[in-house]
């Protein structure tokens, strides 16, 4: 216990501020992907359309299976939209980007690896020469406050230690974009709150643009200049909230009026995006495509991918 | 709660140590006075069971006259090279198969089958090819050593965690910088479990190997004591050469594998 309460605390905030590249703005230039084939078609995100100013920390937010995660995956490079394209300070992204770090739900940190070792690993994949990597990883390790940690394996780390190292490392090719996957969902709530204002002052010294997915309304709230809304299956952009809360934000303005009015205006656009919502809209209204009818009982079979009222074999089977 | 990291008191590393070394102690002790006794009560011939005394008596001669020296050094560059060129095929073939299903698809019934064949069964075959010398022993050696460093190295790299691959491809890692970055040091503990039992392995072909032809070597040496030296002590003192040296590769591997994993 000595080490979380000693250590989990906010870093030295006095520290110089850390490089990073030019702010970049990132558009999401309506954006759509579909998995599998013509039997297993999966839309996973239909026609996502945001711009990010630089610097600017906007929230995803949306029920279990919006793909909000794999929109962020879209934005990181690391799954090719099969519609639209992302941009980031104006040039298309073809595949991970240096100017781009994630941070991923869990820290996946490589065990074998101390600290210092983790933070340098996307430094010794680009090839950075030693001197640099050196400087450069303490730096980071100050500005998360795990310096004197440097040389301490990640089993020996509590969870929010752990993230705190995958944050420095996610910042390590001094990107111009943070992506952050539900980053503190692993941590208790009271530690969250601290991680969160943590995260803020390490924007207000990196001037990154940040995107954090997150299913907390108040976790968006606190974090983002805008809170983007998703709808489940396909994703797509229910509505953008704008929260008008003055920065530096605190834990105190959680409480306060206009919080409230933000969070009500994310929970409308929320309430009629989850899977019972949709579940009983379908429920009450059978949906038909324009113009086609379609027996009900068909669908259902094709939607099975195995059309058994075709195959006559299969039939004389079944009698 | 989180221990403090690398903090073992060098007291208790101390008695750790100790605790582990006294059932050893014990065990050979008991193990030599059974063998003594045993050939006290039954009183069989020095060339059927040649109590402990004898054996080490013979042990210490064989070594000091230069009887064991020769043949020692001849088996140990089998084991060693044999070791070595068996390990790093299996590591580049396990690493292979892990990664292409082709190559898994059309190479595992071939590995599976050699496998499968006693290598003592092959061993006459290999003699033929390749004569008597060395490099005979050293396919035996390689040959047997492979499979397990193969096949471990393939489980070990299958089982490497996607996300973390998922983290490398987002830091734009190269195949090749996933392979030695992530994946081998990932599979590390399953590889090294591969090479310790390959390690085991490689003493028992160099002796095949020897056995199948050859003028030198431990396994040589028994033969020779068994047959036209007729010296049983010496054969015994042999056998505690092998058992030795087994014994040695066994604890050199554990030693390897402690400094590499053993701190994570």
């Amino acid at each position: 216990m000595t080490i979380e309460s000693r250590d989990d605390r906010a870093p030295a905030a006095m520290a110089a501020p850390v490089a990073t590249a030019a702010p970049a703005g990132i558009r999401i230039d309506h954006v759509a992907l579909t998995f599998g084939g013509r039997v297993d078609r999966v839309e996973a995100l239909a026609d996502v359309d945001v711009e990010i100013a630089p610097r600017e920390i906007v929230a995803l937010i949306g029920p279990n299976g919006c793909g909000k995660s794999t929109l962020l995956r879209v934005v990181a490079g690391l799954i090719a939209p099969t519609g639209g394209e992302v941009r980031l300070a104006g040039r298309p992204l073809a595949g991970p980007d240096p100017r781009v770090g994630l941070v991923f739900q869990e820290p996946r940190l490589l065990p074998w690896r101390s600290v210092e070792g983790n933070v340098r690993f996307p430094m010794e994949l680009a090839g950075w020469p030693t001197a640099r990597q050196e400087s450069r990883a303490s730096g980071l390790l100050g500005l998360v406050g795990l310096r004197e940690f440097a040389g301490t394996r990640p089993s020996h780390l509590s969870g929010g230690m752990r993230q705190r190292t995958a944050i420095a490392r996610a910042l390590a090719l001094e990107p111009a974009v943070l992506l952050l996957d539900e980053p503190f969902s692993a941590l208790d709530a009271l530690t969250r709150d601290r991680f969160n204002l943590e995260l803020l002052r390490l924007w207000e010294r990196t001037g990154t643009t940040i995107v954090v997915v997150t299913h907390s309304i108040p976790e968006a709230v606190l974090l983002a200049d805008r809170v983007v809304v998703l709808t489940p299956r396909p994703g797509r952009v229910a509505g953008v909230v704008r929260v008008t809360l003055p920065r530096p934000r605190t834990l105190e303005m959680l409480e306060s009026g206009a919080m409230a009015a933000v969070s009500g205006a994310i929970r409308r656009l929320l309430v009629d995006t989850t899977d019972d919502a949709i579940a009983m809209r379908e429920a009450a209204v059978h949906p038909v495509a324009a113009g086609v009818v379609v027996p009900p009982i068909r669908e259902s079979a094709a939607d099975a991918g195995t059309p058994a009222w075709f195959d006559p074999l299969h039939q004389e089977a079944d009698r | 709660m989180t221990p403090r990291p690398g903090v073992v008191p060098a007291a208790e590393r101390r008695s750790g140590a100790l605790r582990s070394i006294v059932p050893v102690v014990a065990s050979l002790v008991v193990f030599v006075g059974v063998w003594q006794a045993v050939v006290a009560v039954t009183r069989y011939p020095v060339f059927v069971l040649p109590g402990p005394g004898t054996v080490v008596e013979r042990f210490v001669t064989a070594w000091l006259d230069g009887t064991m020296w020769p043949h020692f050094v001849t088996t140990l560059v089998e084991i060693l090279l044999g070791f070595a060129i068996g390990a790093a095929a299996g590591l580049l073939v396990g690493l292979l198969l892990a990664r292409s299903p082709i190559a898994e698809r059309l190479l595992s019934p071939y590995i599976v089958a050699a496998q499968a064949t006693p290598i003592l069964a092959l061993a006459p075959l290999i003699a033929l090819w390749f004569g008597t010398g060395l490099l005979s022993k050293l396919v035996i050696c390689s040959l047997i050593v492979f499979f397990p460093v193969a096949v471990a190295t393939m489980v070990g790299i299958r089982g490497v965690d996607r996300r973390l691959l998922e983290m490398s491809a987002s830091y734009r890692a190269s195949r090749a910088q996933v392979i030695a970055k992530v994946e081998v040091p990932a599979a590390l503990p399953a590889i090294l479990g591969g090479m310790r039992v390959g390690a085991t392995l490689a003493v028992i072909g160099a002796i095949i190997g020897e056995w199948t032809g050859g003028d030198r070597g431990l396994g040589v040496l028994i033969n020779l004591a068994r047959g036209s030296l007729f010296d049983i002590p010496l054969m015994f003192a042999t056998l505690m050469t092998l058992g030795l040296l087994g014994v040695a590769l066994y604890l050199l591997m554990i030693a390897v594998e402690r400094w590499l994993v053993g701190v994570r």
